[in-house]
């Protein structure tokens, strides 16, 4: 292979600017962890609403939330975020509109972790309902049985087994929706995968510059996997089988 | 008590109770037993609402369960049930499980909420596994936190729904005893049973349900002494012939 190789490139200064690649890589990781934080926000409290009303007897209120999964799940990512970004602005009402075409403070970044988040809360729904469906029809019983409402058996005896049985498929919901950040540098937001292509046809080193930036997502990610893995720990039941080691 | 009045119910097109009517006045057991698939624990979780059913009704303390107006939960929260599976709240610790429905629904204090359960663990025996979790627990002990909890609302009658089928036989004894003990004590009782030996020693009245029908509701030693249905005959003597 001819290639030259440089790995020092990350401390050289970019052309025509006074900070280095290395500056951008890191500004760039701030807008991935920064898209992907806020988007998770948004799915897991959205996903954890919708995915509770799945599994309500009101067929309204379960329909709803199943228009909500089913929309936001059979759209590609990419589509989801250009439709956004180009589409969804033209059908607000007109002065609502032009504000968000040409004053909106980082519009960019708005609307990535807005397309981020409802297209994972789709997700998060789904493993929660299944989540709350794997618990035996017994326990919704014996919720109402001692006097609980149906909102209060929820909140004390489904949602926290639920939740804890969901760990590990949410750990994953996590993680990828840090590696699902990387689509917004289609629309412009500064994230870690525009500033790798930044640097690569910036300071020609594009070898370095993409095994740079696979380390710092798997990083990131890993430390994702890291934090759910220790909120499953902390929140085991003791002497509940599927939290048995 | 509990007024049961020309109960219907269907599964869509498959019916699984028709027209059953039965009682239990204030202070009396009443065990209800029956080959599996009769309807005997669907008729009674229809009793506190937790099954829906399309014809008759069913009056608890004065109250329609039927009636779209009658807060169910207030009522269910006077109405003490016991599961087969014992349905204790996994991710609760024991003294949890008993106190979370005194605080929540009966609005108690916690320290009031506190002193209650532990009565009714030593009660029942398991004082020592207060802080434990359900799942540290062997059925035996599990059945009978159930049985505390269902007590720490203050019951005005209890209902059973098999409370010892998923035992291992050498922990049926255990949690028959309380509620040997509980019915001696006068508690108005519903026990959906195959339990025999505990039937002949408390109930007041058996039913004998077959086809989500009630074939026979006759005072305990009639039932046991001459049955007056044929089913009930046969079924007998398939379950106390061992």
């Amino acid at each position: 292979m001819n290639y030259h190789w440089n790995w020092g490139i990350f401390l050289e200064q970019v052309k025509g600017g006074d900070e280095t690649y290395l500056h951008w890589l890191i500004s760039g990781l701030g807008w991935t962890v920064a898209v992907a934080l806020s988007a998770w926000v948004i799915a897991l409290v959205l996903g954890s609403i919708v995915g509770t009303l799945r599994t309500v007897p009101n067929r309204w209120l379960s329909g709803l939330a199943t228009a909500h999964v089913e929309l936001f799940r059979n759209i590609p990512l990419l589509v989801q975020l250009l439709l956004w970004f180009f589409v969804v602005p033209e059908l607000l009402p007109r002065d609502l509109s032009l504000w968000v075409k040409q004053e909106m403070p980082a519009k960019e970044f708005f609307t990535a972790v807005i397309c981020l988040g409802l297209f994972t809360s789709a997700r998060v729904a789904e493993q929660v309902r299944a989540g709350i469906q794997s618990l035996s029809r017994g326990q919704k019983m014996a919720g109402l049985a001692i006097g609980f409402t149906l909102p209060q058996t929820y909140r004390h005896v489904l949602l926290p087994m639920a939740f804890r049985i969901v760990i590990p498929p949410l750990t994953s919901e996590f993680m990828n929706i840090i590696k699902n950040s990387s689509v917004a540098f289609a629309i412009g937001v500064l994230e870690l995968t525009f500033q790798a292509r930044q640097m690569q046809e910036d300071s020609e080193q594009g070898i370095e510059t993409y095994l740079a930036v696979t380390l710092l997502y798997f990083i990131v990610a890993f430390s994702a996997n890291r934090v759910m893995a220790l909120i499953e720990r902390r929140s085991r039941v003791p002497g509940y089988i599927a939290a048995a080691k | 008590m509990i007024q049961i009045d020309n109960i219907s119910k269907w599964y869509g097109q498959f019916r699984v109770l028709t027209d059953c009517s039965t009682h239990v006045t204030k202070g009396e057991v009443v065990v209800v037993c029956g080959p599996s698939g009769s309807g005997k624990s669907t008729l009674i979780k229809c009793v506190n609402g937790l099954e829906p059913f399309q014809q008759g009704d069913i009056i608890v303390n004065a109250i329609s369960i039927g009636d779209p107006k009658t807060n169910l939960p207030q009522l269910r929260a006077h109405v003490g049930m016991v599961f087969q599976h014992f349905e204790l709240f996994p991710h609760m610790s024991i003294t949890q499980n008993l106190t979370i429905g005194q605080v929540k629904v009966l609005g108690r204090g916690k320290e009031e909420a506190q002193q209650r359960a532990l009565k009714l663990l030593d009660r029942v025996g398991l004082s020592s596994q207060a802080d434990k979790f359900p799942g540290q627990l062997s059925g035996g002990q599990q059945q009978r936190v159930a049985l505390a909890r269902a007590l720490a609302m203050d019951p005005i009658c209890m209902l059973f729904d098999e409370p010892t089928s998923a035992l291992d036989p050498e922990m049926i004894n255990e949690v028959l005893d309380v509620m040997v003990q509980l019915a001696q004590e006068g508690m108005t009782m519903m026990v959906v049973t195959h339990e025999m030996g505990f039937a002949r020693k408390v109930a007041d009245r058996v039913i004998f349900m077959d086809n989500g029908s009630i074939i026979e509701d006759a005072a305990t030693e009639e039932f046991f002494g001459t049955p007056r249905s044929e089913r009930a005959q046969i079924f007998l003597s398939k379950i106390l012939s061992h």
